[in-house]
């Protein structure tokens, strides 16, 4: 498979085919298995397209992704389930350009209870968000956020989600990090249409079964009993 | 231009559940009724149907359902030194709109009060003296009684097919229901809903220390049902995307299943949906409402429609908003103390209780129904003695899931990281293995816990938003510490792996975290027209021929969900108006 030329971020979707193509070896019959063709004729992974951030602040949410969502036994990385692609085309939407916010003045600053009251649509937030954090991290490390090392990334991080990291224009470093967290959860644990979970992945590390058709009998058959069916998504019953 | 329409003899302000029941029991008595919903249609067969309905980001996080906060929402402040924000984004409750309300997508806990629920000034200061109200606490009796009420409770169980366990059939306490309840002519019309892990071990532990625990009264149907009006309704299926998700299966209880049935084809009945109602319009000398005026919202044209009765059901907030921004009533003064719109403004004190885990359970919590669970009474109204307690009220202490919607509904131990590996570990080995036991609480009225007109923000409509000059006080803390504490010595009952420490909400009332759509007061209920908006058959003391629906005559909130009683009020409210004020237009009860 290593003859396959893929971009260091690409490597990991091959790698599902390529070990599918690995166990088929094994039994004996890779050479003109149609498994081993598919695989090597593999066409090159999708290129990555951005419906709104830009080249800095994609580099960033993938890093911070990553660091979320640390590819392990469980799942692969947050970039490798789709979270940037989700929290890019969420940020491109309706959400990011401030549906549903009552975005009439004055702004003025509240107390953590009185919720957003930041002028800036959840994008333009974003945006400033993503220069801070990396105006900070350029301050203490030297680098922008993506450029760390794993073990900085998560002191960064760590940095950002306390609050320690000072953030200029108009909301703390914890505010942000709480915002991103939870547009990375839902993203994380969402429909599998909208980009993240991939897969359902987070569905499957959980055990959630996604859509039920009915329960109605279960509910009493699976009484404190595992109920462990291959998870059904919204495209899975269209 | 507003254009001006034809006289009809009833207009009703929303289609919720008070609307839709207000509009079915006129047209019954053979008014032409026209019914003024702002938002758009909404049919289980285009609106609830499954693959769509089942999508967690889209109805929960983005709000499909609710009501969009780009149009209007509510400014807040906690005290009356602070200058009130709006609330942006909806959080801690979620108003609905278009046809059915915030009941097309309830849960279906349905309740009715405790007897003492409605005499609460009365009974407290009777039996545990003066002193026992605090001066400032504006706790009102509600003029009218669960015995009064009876039959219209039965006639809402009936409408929505409740599935429970009656404890008080008649005065004879029956074991396994409720038996604090007030005497009840009749069982429910279904029998419990299935009991999942969370319940029948809560069940147990509570049974084991000398409770009496019973299943949750549901609108989620155990069995198919026909209701007397001649709606049916399907078997709940425990899909677990019941709350702010419509019902594929047509088996919760809703306006749009209920009632709209046999009402839309009602040609005595005619829906007009996004039609915001704007105004009323009143005639402060004839003491009564001569028509509406409402936009609608796909032209931006205005129009006027007269009519002989108007029925406001259009939730707290634009009850409130319609009243005081159309001149009718004295607004409420916090200072003097005099004026009643406004005033009691009260929300209800949620999650006082403990996270419980059990290593090898398997709680499926996904497997659920909206109202789905255990709970007990022991511990709310004055089921218990409250001498040197230092509070008056209580909660209901319940135990089990509606949902394990894994974006909204996961819980880790103490001490998890909020991210990283570790994190992924604690919900792979958790998500199926936990539950919260937890009280909730009454939430009583205080002088400067009110309603009025926000000096400075807008609606999309040109009028102020409402602004809630609003928090927790003692009394609630103290509840809260109180049900905490019951809470965990249950949990210890049942011998969990991990238990958090007890906890209950403390500090300013916070508008982010969905706490409960259980807001009450402003168009207060009572028999005194200088303490209240409404009289005990929810007619305006200030215009005859209006007649206020919903939450908002709730003097104080008990600890149940609002819509058993609220659907109680309308029942009661609409014989009055058939049987009394039809016969004799004109005031109900004198100054
Ligand atoms: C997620 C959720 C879960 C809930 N769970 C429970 C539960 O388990 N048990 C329980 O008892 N209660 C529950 N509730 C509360 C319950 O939904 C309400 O108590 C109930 O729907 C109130 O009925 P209503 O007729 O007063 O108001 P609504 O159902 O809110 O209806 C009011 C209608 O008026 C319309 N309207 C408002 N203003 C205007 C205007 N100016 N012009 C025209 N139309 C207007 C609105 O669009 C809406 O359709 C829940 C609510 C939510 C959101
Ligand atoms: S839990 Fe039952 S009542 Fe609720 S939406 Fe699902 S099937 Fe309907």
């Amino acid at each position: 498979m290593t003859e396959v030329k893929l971009p260091r971020r690409d490597f990991l979707k091959a790698a599902g085919a390529a070990s599918a193509a690995g166990a088929a070896a094994a039994t004996g019959i890779a050479a003109c298995s149609p498994a081993a063709e598919t695989a090597a004729t593999a066409p090159p992974a999708e290129p990555e397209i951005w419906l709104t951030l830009n080249a800095t602040e994609a580099a960033f949410v993938k890093a911070v992704v990553d660091t979320l969502i640390p590819a392990d036994e469980l799942t692969p990385s947050g970039t490798d389930v789709g979270l940037a692609t989700f929290i890019d085309r969420q940020l491109a939407g309706g959400f990011g350009n401030g549906a549903k916010l009552y975005r009439s003045g004055p702004f003025l600053p509240g107390k953590p209870e009185h919720g957003y009251q930041l002028a800036l649509s959840p994008r333009d937030f974003f945006r400033a968000g993503i220069s801070e954090a990396n105006a900070w991290t350029t301050k203490t490390y030297g680098k922008e956020f993506d450029r760390l090392t794993v073990e900085q990334r998560n002191e960064a991080l760590t940095a950002i989600e306390t609050g320690k990291a000072q953030f200029n224009g108009g909301f703390t470093s914890n505010f942000f990090f709480d915002n991103f967290l939870q547009l990375s959860m839902e993203g994380f644990f969402a429909d599998p249409m909208y980009g993240g979970n991939k897969n359902k992945v987070a569905w499957k590390m959980i055990g959630f079964p996604g859509l039920p058709a009915s329960y109605r009998e279960e509910v009493k058959t699976y009484f404190n009993k595992k109920y462990d069916k291959e998870p059904q998504s919204i495209a899975d019953f269209s | 231009m507003v254009t001006k329409l034809k006289e009809v003899d009833a207009v009703v302000v929303g289609m919720g559940w008070t609307g839709a029941i207000l509009s079915r029991e006129l047209t019954k008595a053979g008014l032409n009724v026209v019914g003024l919903e702002r938002g758009p249609m909404r049919t289980p067969r285009d609106d609830f149907a499954i693959p769509a309905i089942r999508d967690e980001l889209k109805y929960t996080n983005r709000h499909e359902l609710f009501q969009d906060t780009a149009m209007e929402t509510v400014s807040l402040r906690h005290a009356m030194s602070e200058t009130a924000l709006p609330m942006r984004r909806h959080g801690s409750f979620l108003p609905g709109t278009g046809v059915g309300g915030a009941g097309s997508h309830w849960n279906g806990a349905t309740w009715r009060n405790l007897e003492v629920d409605y005499v609460v000034r009365s009974h407290y200061t009777e039996k545990y003296g003066r002193n026992a109200i605090p001066a400032d606490m504006t706790v009102q009796d509600f003029g009218v009684t669960y015995a009064e009420l009876e039959p219209h409770f039965d006639k809402f169980e009936k409408l929505c097919g409740i599935s429970g366990q009656a404890g008080n059939l008649r005065g004879k306490k029956i074991d396994g229901g409720n038996i604090f309840e007030g005497p009840r002519a009749n069982d429910y019309p279904n029998k419990p809903l299935a009991r999942n892990f969370a319940s029948s071990t809560f069940d147990t532990a509570a049974r084991s220390l000398g409770y009496h625990p019973f299943p949750q009264p549901s609108a989620n149907a155990s069995e198919a049902y026909t209701n007397p009006e001649g709606a049916t309704m399907g078997q709940c299926v425990y899909c677990g995307f019941c709350e702010r998700y419509g019902c594929e299966s047509n088996a919760k209880a809703s306006p749009n299943v209920s009632v709209l049935p046999v009402l839309l084809p009602d040609p005595k009945f005619e829906l007009r949906t996004n039609s915001y109602v704007k105004k009323l319009n009143y005639d402060r000398a004839a003491k009564k409402v001569t028509s509406v005026t409402y936009v609608d919202t796909r032209t931006g044209e205005e129009y006027e429609q007269p009519a002989g009765l108007v029925i406001l059901g259009a939730y707290v907030f634009n009850n409130t908003l319609l009243m005081l921004y159309s001149g009718i009533g004295t607004p409420y003064d916090p200072v003097t103390g005099r004026g009643s719109v406004g005033k009691n403004y009260c929300y209800q004190y949620t999650g006082a209780g403990v996270t419980v885990f059990f290593e090898d359970a398997e709680t499926n919590p996904f497997m659920a129904a909206g109202a789905f669970g255990t709970i007990m009474d022991d511990f709310n109204g004055d089921n218990f003695d409250h001498s040197g307690l230092g509070f008056i009220g209580g909660g209901h202490i319940s135990a089990g899931l509606s949902n394990g919607r894994p974006i909204e509904t996961r819980a880790v131990p103490p001490g998890t990281p909020r991210w990283g590996k570790a994190w992924k570990e604690a919900n792979a080995k958790w998500y199926r293995r936990w539950f919260n036991v937890a009280g909730t609480a009454v939430n009583y009225a205080y002088r400067d816990n009110y309603l009025d007109l926000d000096p400075t923000y807008k609606d999309a409509l040109g009028r102020p938003l409402i602004r809630m000059t609003y928090n927790f006080k003692e009394n609630d803390y103290k509840i809260g510490a109180f049900l905490s504490q019951k809470s965990a010595e249950i949990a210890k009952a049942m011998n969990p792996t991990i238990m958090t420490e007890p906890r209950f909400r403390r500090g300013d009332y916070d508008s982010r975290p969905y706490q409960s759509t259980h807001n009450t007061g402003g168009t207060i209920m009572g028999t005194d027209p200088s303490t209240s908006v409404v009289n005990r058959y929810l007619q305006s003391w200030d215009a005859s021929n209006l007649f206020i629906m919903g939450a908002s005559v709730f003097p104080q909130n008990q600890s149940y969900n609002p819509t058993g009683p609220l659907g109680a009020l309308a029942y009661w409210s609409a014989d009055a108006i058939v049987n009394k004020y039809m016969k004799a237009p004109g005031p109900l009860m004198q100054a």
